[in-house]
């Protein structure tokens, strides 16, 4: 659950209102119970939506988060690596 | 109408409006509420969410320096559900809309989510649920702990009925206003049933789902005579009970004449009976009943309906209230029995697996002097002002007693230094209730000036049977021949020892028994005050012939259903209006 807390602490940060989709899902990407429930695993692709002010700065924050930092988790390869 | 069957533990009648409390540990019934109760209810939720916030940021600091990133990650995705406005929404708009309790809303929807998530294929996932889970009972803790303070602040009359009641909620009882109780967990000898019956409050427990039948504000009517609990009674089964109620209470009256007479069988063997009490206020009510003295002075209650620990100065003041009412009469006081349910202020979070077979009463004191010392100083300082006993809980061996007394020696001669009068002869007795206590009775005797048979605990660990657990409760009998066996043996152990020796269970507030203990050489006995009248006058109805011939023929049977079932009928000849 760790990576969902990051993604929405990062987002209640802004102003904008922020949808995440998942197919035909989509929830409000501040609420940790609507992010969680979306079961997005290691490789799920995710569409990221703002709207506001700080639309795209929002973006361009959960972007780095989730392609870029990867939630400072290692991915499940790396884990694999690590564990042989 | 719905009629439930349960276990009479306190006798009377009462019919009224109903206070329901749900426990975070049991599942929560959909129970509904009336439109005008929205804003009420909603505000509980999120009061509920706002404690719990507070809550988690302080055991999150706590946390800080001694365990680690792992649980303080936890704490942090708690909070950040419980900060999550759109689920708090999701609570309150359920409770808006389906009409239902915030206990029930909560519940049903943390369920649904941690429901989805154990549905998830991915283990990281479904293994959130416990997450889940966790928040549903950190809430529903605060919601029913709020519930709980409102028994305390409770303004109008009302039959309380819950799961099961802690010590520490029936140490806030408003008295006045509470008529009845009814629970789904417990026993005849459960927290719940003992205060009760001393302080006169009708109540029948283990009734199983009870909590799934009533709503807040439903009529009900307990028997506490019967062990029948009727939610929303029709009129006539109403009429019927008031009209019961007034024959019971004509009853109660008719015992109560037999006050001044002495508490003497027919063939002039006379038997001392004295009160059991947790509050001074308990005091007069075991006078008026024609008490002798008092048996069993239990002195939790100082601990349990507050937050800080009582100063030796609050013990002083509440043990010298006691003594004042009973002048010359006796006053047994048990050292503190804290531990299993019952706990203090530092302790209350600490879980053991097995509590009643842990730290609890003499244990926890030997190993928390300095608050085992200021009670002992207490009760020295009010040694003076009567007859005040010491008696030691839950003694197992020898070095136990040995240890306490020693203690107590020590207090005496800080006393001494201090220059504060005490009485030095003062009796200390113990509690035999363990059988490895029942087993050495001879070897107890030699340092202990009188017993007391707690037959509760006794029957518990003899038997091996939980007495809250109502799933066992029909293993559990003070008469089975096991528990018989032990008794006997410490009478004639403490007879011949020449050591006094009485019984302050509930076993010896049962009309049914009795004779068998006047048969087995018990000549004192100690129960709640409102009991005090109806033992009275079995006494006042046989000879001590026909108890030891009682006792005779209950120790040759072999089945405890054979034993109750002869008991019950002797009784019944005798007092055929209490059966």
């Amino acid at each position: 659950m760790r990576p969902a807390m990051q993604f929405v602490d990062i987002a209640s940060k802004f102003q904008a209102l922020i949808t995440v989709s998942k197919a035909e899902t989509s929830v409000d990407g501040k609420s940790i119970m609507q992010m969680s429930m979306l079961a997005a695993t290691y490789g799920t692709r995710l569409k990221i939506k703002a709207e506001g002010v700080d639309a795209a700065e929002a973006v361009e924050a959960l972007r780095e988060l989730v392609e870029v930092k990867k939630f400072n988790e290692p991915t499940p390869e790396e884990k694999s690596k690590q564990m042989s | 109408m719905e009629i439930k069957k349960g276990i009479a533990v306190s006798p009377g009648i009462s019919i009224g409006k109903c206070f329901v409390i749900d426990a975070e540990d049991y599942r929560i019934p959909r129970r509904l509420i009336e439109p005008s109760q929205r804003l009420t209810e909603t505000q509980r939720v999120r009061n509920a969410f706002k404690d719990g916030i507070e809550e988690l940021t302080r055991l999150q600091a706590e946390q800080e320096e001694i365990e680690g990133q792992k649980i303080k990650d936890i704490f942090a995705v708690h909070l950040s559900y419980l900060r999550d406005r759109t689920l708090r929404k999701k609570i309150t708009d359920m409770v808006n809309t389906e009409l239902v309790t915030a206990e029930f809303a909560v519940s049903s929807t943390l369920r649904d989510i941690a429901s989805h998530f154990t549905k998830v294929k991915d283990i990281y996932i479904s293994e959130r649920a416990a997450d889940i889970y966790d928040i549903e009972h950190r809430l529903l803790g605060h919601l029913v702990g709020g519930k709980r303070q409102d028994i305390a602040a409770l303004k109008e009359e009302a039959i309380i009925v819950a799961r099961e009641l802690s010590p520490t909620q029936t140490a806030s009882f408003n008295k006045e206003y509470i008529k009845g109780i009814a629970t789904g967990a417990g026993g005849r000898t459960s927290h719940t049933a003992i205060v009760a019956r001393s302080l006169g409050i009708p109540a029948v427990v283990a009734l199983e789902d009870i909590t799934e039948y009533v709503t807040a504000g439903d009529t009900v009517i307990i028997d506490g005579n019967r062990g029948i609990v009727i939610v929303n009674p029709d009129d006539s089964t109403i009429e019927q009970y008031l009209e019961y109620a007034v024959e019971y209470t004509e009853l109660e009256h008719r015992l109560d004449t037999i006050r001044e007479k002495p508490a003497e069988t027919r063939d002039k063997v006379r038997v001392i009976l004295l009160g059991n009490i947790e509050f001074p206020d308990e005091a007069q009510g075991v006078l008026q009943k024609g008490g002798e003295g008092i048996g069993l002075y239990r002195t939790e209650f100082l601990y349990l309906n507050r937050n800080t620990e009582p100063t030796e100065q609050e013990h002083y003041e509440a043990y010298s209230r006691t003594v004042a009412v009973f002048k010359s009469m006796p006053v047994i006081l048990r050292t503190v029995d804290l531990g299993a349910d019952k706990y203090t202020q530092s302790r209350r979070y600490i879980r053991e697996p097995n509590p009643f077979l842990g730290l609890r009463s003499i244990r926890f004191c030997l190993q928390n002097l300095t608050m085992f010392k200021t009670q002992l100083h207490a009760i020295m300082r009010a040694s003076v002002l009567g007859d005040l006993r010491i008696m030691f809980p839950l003694i197992t061996n020898l070095q136990e007693l040995m240890q306490a007394k020693m203690i107590l020696g020590d207090v005496m001669e800080d006393l001494d230094e201090e220059g504060v009068p005490h009485n030095r002869n003062i009796k200390v007795g113990i509690m035999v209730e363990t059988p490895s206590a029942a087993l050495t009775a001879s070897m107890l005797a030699r340092d202990a000036d009188f017993f007391s048979i707690g037959t509760n605990d006794l029957t518990q660990y003899t038997l091996a049977v939980d007495r809250g657990n109502e799933l066992v409760s029909t293993l559990y009998s003070s008469v089975d021949p096991a528990v018989l066996r032990l008794i006997r043996t410490v009478i004639q152990d403490a007879h011949k020892a020449q050591v006094d020796v009485s019984v302050c269970g509930e076993m010896a507030s049962e009309p049914e028994s009795v004779m068998l203990l006047l048969g087995l050489g018990v000549r004192k006995l100690s129960m709640a005050a409102p009991m005090i009248p109806e033992i009275k006058q079995i006494i006042r109805s046989v000879t001590i012939e026909e108890c030891n011939k009682v006792a005779r023929k209950v120790l040759g049977m072999n089945s405890e259903r054979q034993i109750s079932s002869f008991l019950r009928d002797a009784a019944r000849k005798i007092l055929p209006e209490a059966f």
